[in-house]
C-alpha cells in the first residue's frame, strides 16, 4: 500500500511542532514518546502500522480549531481519530501527520426525549449512547458489532451500519446535526434538532467521507422508542440458494424483518464450536430472523416467517420463546468474528454489497477463488440488505499468506461490483479499498468527488492517501476544458 | 424568448451542457415544471428540458431497488410500485393543487427538491430513499454516484448533497431509490379539542411510545373545518392526529394502545382506511391551504418539535395567518396574507429564536421569491462553503443559476 510521500521537512520539525501545539493544548495532550504512540499506529486492520510524527490529544473544540488553523499555516497533516476500529484503515496514521484524537470528547451533553434526540461529544461510544437513554425506554438505532468500543464520531465518519439497519437505516438516517471543525479552522454547525436542510445537505456529505472533509466535535443523533418486543427465528437450509429464496419471499411478503443474518457452513461450524449455541451443523446455510415491534405484531409476523421458511425448504425451524432463547440464538453470529479468530491465526473482514439475487453465485465463485488462492473463507451476511462480510483465513506469520489473503479479498470485492454491487456496504474505504476505487467509478466520478474535497480542504490536508487512489491537486480539478463553441445538434427539437 | 433544449440521450445531454458552459449560457432545467414556482425565479435565456429521460429501467421488489429515467412521472413510478404491493416510504407529496400546477413531477424532481411527506418522522426523508444517480455537472463531464443496493458507503455520499440541491449542481438523467413494501393497513388516532401546545405534547407522547406512529399531525379548528373528511370536520375543534400502518393485527393493537396512552388528554376517535388515506393526503399536500381562492402566500418551518407551538404563536398576529403542524411538529405549515413581504422578517424571526431550524418561502409570486431570500440565509462560513461546493459542480453557474441563493 502506497502512502503519500512524507514530508521530510515536517518530520525534521517534529520536536518545534510539538512544543507549539502544547502552547495549544496544554498537559499531556500532545504526545510524542514512542511507546506512547505505540497504542496508536493501526486501526482495526491491523495489517498495516506506521508510528505517527505526533499524537494530539484536544480537549476543547477551540483548542481543535486552533490546532486546524495551525496545521493548515504550516502544511501539516492531520488524521482525525476516534476509537480507532476501522476496519478498512481509516485511521492509519502518516509519518509527517498528526493524530487528533478525541478520545477526550466523552460527554453526552445533552438528551432531549421531547425531541427525540442526544447532543453528544464525538469520542462517546456508540453503546454509551443507548446505555444512558434505555431506562426511559429509548435507544440509539445503529448497532456496529464493535459498539462496545467505537466511537459515535467514526460511526459518522464511516456510515457505520448494524445487524438492524435494514429496518433503522445505517448511521447516515439517524442523526440530526453535527458540529464541524474545518481545515480552516472555522467551527460550523450544520442541522440542529430540526429536519431535512435548508441548502445543501452537508450533514449528509459530511456523513461517511471518512475524516477527510472535517473534524466532527458533536454529534446530535436520533433516539427511537424502543420496541416493545422483539423474537428470532432460527432457520437452517440446506442450500445457501434456499436461504437466499426465504430472504426474497418474507421481503415480498410484505416485512422488514428488524435482523436478517445468514451464515455459511464454515461460519456456522466455527461460532457452535465457540459459543454453542445450538446451531444445527448439518445446514448449509442458517438464517437469524428477528422481528421486533408490539407484541401482537411480533407473534403475527413470527407465524408468517415461520411459514415462508417452510415453503422454501428449511430443515429446522426454531422460534425463541423467552429473551435468553433469543439471546443465545444471536451469540454465535455476534461471536462469528472471534470464533474465526480461534480457527485461524489471523482473519481479513471483507465488507462488499451485492443484490441479494446473486448470493449464490457470488458464494460459487468465492467457493473457487478459496481454492484458487489455498485459503479458507467463511462467510457471515447482512442477509437483508446483501452485505457481504467474508472472512478470509490465513497467517501473518506464514509468508506470502497476508499478500494472497489481500488478493482474494480484493477478487471478492471486483467480483461484488461485477454481478452489480459495491466495494463496501459499511466498513468503509479507506486504504484497503482505495486502489479499487476505479473497479466502480471512473476518473471523471472519481474527480468530482475531490472536487468536494476541495472545496472543504483544498491542501489536502486532511487525511490524505484515504479514499482516493489518485490525489489530484485542487487546481488541476479546477480547470475547465473548454468544448466547442457552437449550440450543439441543432436538428434537435427546440421549441 | 426562452429557447429550450431537449437532449434525448445522455451523450446529447452532455454536449448541450458543455455547449452551456463554454458559451456561459445558463440553463433553467426541466423535468415537466410543476415546481418552476419553487426556489428564486431565474431568468435563463435556455431551458434544458430533460423530459426526454423516462421509464422504469429496473424494478426488484424482493432487493428493494427501482431504477428509473429521471424525468419518469412519478405517476408512473407509484403505478408501478402500487403494483407490487411497494411505495416509495417518504410519501412523496402532490403539490399540485398547491401551486395550481398539472401533476407530481417526475421522480429526479422530487428528489431534487428532497420533498418528503408525513412519513418522513418514522421513514426518513427522500434523500433517505435515493440511492444512485447518473448526471451531467456544469462542467460538462458525466459522473455518477451510489449504486443499486441498499446498503453502500463507497465514496462521498453525492446523493445527499444532489438532494435537495435544486438542480444547482448536476442534471441528472438516471436515479435509483429504495422502495419499501406498503402497509397493510393504515388507522389514524384523533384527539380533539387540543390547542398547538397540547396537541403538540399529544403528538410527542404517541412518538414516544413504542407503537411505531407513522404520522404526526396537528390541525387548528379552522384548518380542521375545511377538512374533506367528515369525522374531522364535524367537530369544530382543533385535532391531534397519530397514525400507525402495518400489518392488521399489529395497527389494531398499536390504535388500542394509543387511545389508552391519549386518554387522560381528552376524548379519542379512530379513523379506518379510506378516511385515514384521505386525511394523510391532506395533511401530505398542504391541501388546507390549496383552495381556489386561496392565495395566501406559504411558508415551510421546520423547527424543534417542542418550539413549534412557540413559533405559531410567534406569527399568529401577522394578517391572515393560519398554521398547521405535521411531523409532530417539526415541520410548520404556515399561511400569511402578505403578497408583497411574506411577512419574512416575523417568520425568520420566530425560527432563529428556536436556535434550529428554517423557513422556506414556499408558494408566493415571482416579485415576492426575488425580493427576499426563499431558502434560509445560511451563516457566512457554510454559505462560502456552499460556493466552493457550487464552483466545484458549476463553475460558470450554467445550471439553475441563483435558483437556491443568488450567486449559486
Ligand atoms: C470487531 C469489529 C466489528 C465491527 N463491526 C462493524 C459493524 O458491524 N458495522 C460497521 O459499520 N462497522 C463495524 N466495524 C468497523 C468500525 O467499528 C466502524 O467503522 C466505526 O465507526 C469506527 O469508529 P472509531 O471510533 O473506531 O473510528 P476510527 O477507527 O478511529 O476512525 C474511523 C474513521 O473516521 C475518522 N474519524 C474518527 N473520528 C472522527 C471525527 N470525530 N471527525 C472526523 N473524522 C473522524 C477517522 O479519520 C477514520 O477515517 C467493526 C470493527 C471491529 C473492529
Amino acid at each position: 500500500m502506497e502512502m503519500p510521500a512524507p514530508d521530510k521537512g515536517v518530520i525534521a520539525r517534529r520536536a518545534a511542532i510539538a512544543e507549539e501545539l502544547r502552547a495549544i493544548v496544554p498537559g499531556e495532550g500532545v504526545i510524542v514518546d514512542e511507546d506512547e504512540l505505540r497504542p496508536y499506529e493501526s486501526d482495526g486492520l491491523t495489517a498495516y502500522r506506521t508510528l505517527p510524527l505526533i499524537v494530539c490529544l484536544p480537549e476543547t473544540v477551540e483548542q481543535v480549531a486552533a490546532v486546524m488553523r495551525y496545521c493548515k499555516a504550516h502544511g501539516i497533516k492531520i488524521v482525525p481519530r476516534g476509537a480507532g476500529t476501522s476496519l478498512s484503515g481509516g485511521s492509519l496514521p502518516l509519518a509527517d501527520g498528526i493524530i487528533l484524537g478525541l478520545g477526550k470528547f466523552n460527554r453526552i451533553l445533552e438528551v432531549d426525549y421531547d425531541n427525540r434526540c442526544a447532543r453528544v461529544q464525538p469520542g462517546v461510544t456508540n453503546l454509551a449512547i443507548t446505555t444512558a437513554v434505555q431506562a426511559d425506554g429509548f435507544y440509539y438505532a445503529p448497532d456496529p458489532s464493535s459498539q462496545i468500543a467505537c466511537s459515535i464520531g467514526g460511526n459518522v465518519a464511516e456510515n457505520s451500519g448494524g445487524v438492524h439497519c435494514l429496518k433503522y437505516g445505517l448511521t447516515t438516517n439517524n442523526l440530526l446535526g453535527i458540529e464541524l471543525v474545518t481545515m480552516d479552522g472555522e467551527i460550523l454547525r450544520i442541522g440542529g434538532k430540526h429536519l431535512d436542510s435548508a441548502g445543501y445537505d452537508l450533514l449528509g456529505l459530511l456523513t461517511g467521507s471518512e475524516g477527510l472533509l472535517g473534524v466532527v466535535t458533536e454529534v446530535t443523533v436520533r433516539l427511537l422508542p424502543k420496541p416493545s418486543s422483539a423474537r428470532a427465528l432460527l432457520v437452517g437450509f440446506p442450500t445457501s440458494e434456499a436461504a437466499g429464496d426465504c430472504v426474497a419471499g418474507i421481503i415480498a411478503d410484505g416485512i422488514i424483518p428488524g435482523g436478517m443474518e445468514m451464515m455459511d457452513r464454515p461460519a456456522i461450524k466455527a461460532a457452535e464450536a465457540f459459543v454453542q449455541a445450538g446451531y444445527p451443523l448439518d445446514v448449509e446455510a442458517l438464517l437469524i430472523v428477528e422481528l421486533d415491534g408490539p407484541e401482537a405484531e411480533v407473534d403475527h409476523l413470527i407465524e408468517r416467517v415461520r411459514a415462508i421458511a417452510e415453503e422454501k425448504g428449511a430443515v429446522s425451524v426454531r422460534v425463541s420463546e423467552s429473551e435468553e432463547e433469543r439471546a443465545r440464538f444471536w451469540a454465535g453470529r455476534k461471536a462469528a468474528f472471534p470464533a474465526i479468530g480461534r480457527i485461524s491465526p489471523d482473519y481479513y473482514c471483507m465488507d462488499g454489497t451485492i443484490p441479494r439475487g446473486q448470493l449464490p453465485l457470488v458464494l460459487r465463485r468465492m467457493r473457487e477463488l478459496s481454492e484458487h488462492h489455498g485459503l479458507g473463507v467463511a462467510n457471515v451476511f447482512h442477509a437483508g440488505d446483501g452485505n457481504l462480510h467474508p472472512l478470509i483465513m490465513y497467517d501473518a506469520n506464514k509468508p506470502g499468506e497476508l499478500e494472497r489473503a489481500e488478493e482474494f479479498g480484493g477478487d471478492i470485492l471486483k467480483l461484488c461490483v461485477e454481478v452489480g454491487g459495491v466495494l463496501t456496504g459499511e466498513h468503509g474505504v479507506g486504504v484497503e479499498k482505495r486502489d479499487l476505487m476505479g473497479t466502480m467509478f471512473n476518473a471523471d466520478d472519481l474527480a468530482q468527488q475531490q472536487r468536494v474535497k476541495c472545496a472543504f480542504d483544498p491542501d489536502g490536508l486532511l487525511n490524505p492517501g484515504k479514499v482516493f487512489p489518485i490525489l489530484h491537486r485542487c487546481a488541476e480539478l479546477g480547470r475547465m476544458h473548454i468544448h466547442r463553441g457552437q449550440l450543439p445538434f441543432p436538428d434537435l427539437p427546440r421549441f | 424568448m426562452t429557447q429550450a433544449l431537449k437532449p434525448e440521450t445522455p451523450a446529447q445531454l452532455l454536449d448541450a451542457i458543455a455547449w452551456a458552459n463554454s458559451d456561459r449560457k445558463p440553463l433553467e432545467l426541466v423535468g415537466t415544471g410543476t415546481k418552476r414556482g419553487l426556489g428564486r425565479p431565474m431568468q435563463t435565456a435556455f431551458t434544458l428540458d430533460l423530459s426526454a429521460f423516462t421509464g422504469i429501467s429496473l424494478h426488484e421488489p424482493a432487493e428493494l431497488v427501482l431504477s428509473a429515467g429521471a424525468a419518469t412521472p412519478m405517476a408512473e413510478v407509484e403505478a408501478a410500485l402500487e403494483a407490487a404491493g411497494q411505495e416509495l416510504a417518504f410519501e412523496p407529496p402532490d403539490f399540485s393543487a398547491l401551486l395550481r400546477v398539472p401533476g407530481m413531477g417526475t421522480l429526479g424532481g422530487v428528489l431534487a427538491a428532497n420533498l418528503s411527506g408525513p412519513r418522513r418522522i418514522k421513514q426518513g426523508a427522500a434523500r433517505d430513499h435515493f440511492l444512485g444517480f447518473e448526471a451531467v455537472s456544469g462542467r460538462g463531464q458525466a459522473f455518477k454516484s451510489g449504486g443499486r443496493v441498499v446498503k453502500n458507503v463507497t465514496g462521498y455520499d453525492l446523493c445527499k448533497l444532489m438532494a435537495g440541491s435544486w438542480g444547482t449542481l448536476g442534471a441528472m438523467h438516471g436515479v435509483t431509490v429504495k422502495v419499501l413494501p406498503r402497509g397493510a393497513k393504515t388507522r389514524t388516532v384523533l384527539l380533539f379539542d387540543v390547542d398547538a401546545a397540547a396537541g403538540i405534547a399529544a403528538l410527542t407522547d404517541g412518538l414516544n411510545s413504542p407503537c411505531e406512529v407513522s404520522g404526526a399531525a396537528w390541525l387548528p379548528a379552522s384548518v380542521a373545518a375545511r377538512s374533506g373528511v367528515d369525522m374531522v370536520a364535524r367537530e369544530g375543534a382543533p385535532v391531534a392526529a397519530l397514525r400507525v400502518e402495518g400489518f392488521g393485527p399489529s395497527v389494531e393493537a398499536r390504535c388500542g394502545m394509543l387511545r389508552a396512552l391519549l386518554k387522560d388528554r381528552g376524548a379519542t376517535e379512530e379513523l379506518h382506511s379510506h378516511r385515514s388515506h384521505a386525511f394523510w393526503r391532506e395533511v401530505r399536500d398542504v391541501a388546507p391551504f390549496a383552495g381556489a381562492d386561496d392565495d395566501r402566500i406559504v411558508w415551510r418551518i421546520s423547527v424543534p418539535p417542542t418550539e413549534a407551538a412557540r413559533v405559531i404563536a410567534a406569527t399568529a398576529g401577522i394578517k391572515g395567518a393560519e398554521a398547521y403542524c405535521d411531523w409532530g411538529g417539526g415541520l410548520i405549515w404556515l399561511a400569511v396574507d402578505a403578497p408583497r413581504t411574506g411577512a419574512d422578517g416575523l417568520v425568520r424571526d420566530a425560527v432563529a429564536t428556536t436556535g434550529s431550524g428554517w423557513a422556506q418561502l414556499f408558494r408566493g409570486g415571482d416579485a415576492l421569491r426575488a425580493a427576499i431570500p426563499v431558502f434560509q440565509p445560511e451563516p457566512a462560513p457554510v454559505a462560502a462553503l456552499t460556493r466552493r461546493i457550487k464552483d466545484g459542480f458549476d463553475p460558470n453557474r450554467v445550471l439553475n443559476p441563483g435558483r437556491m441563493n443568488e450567486g449559486v
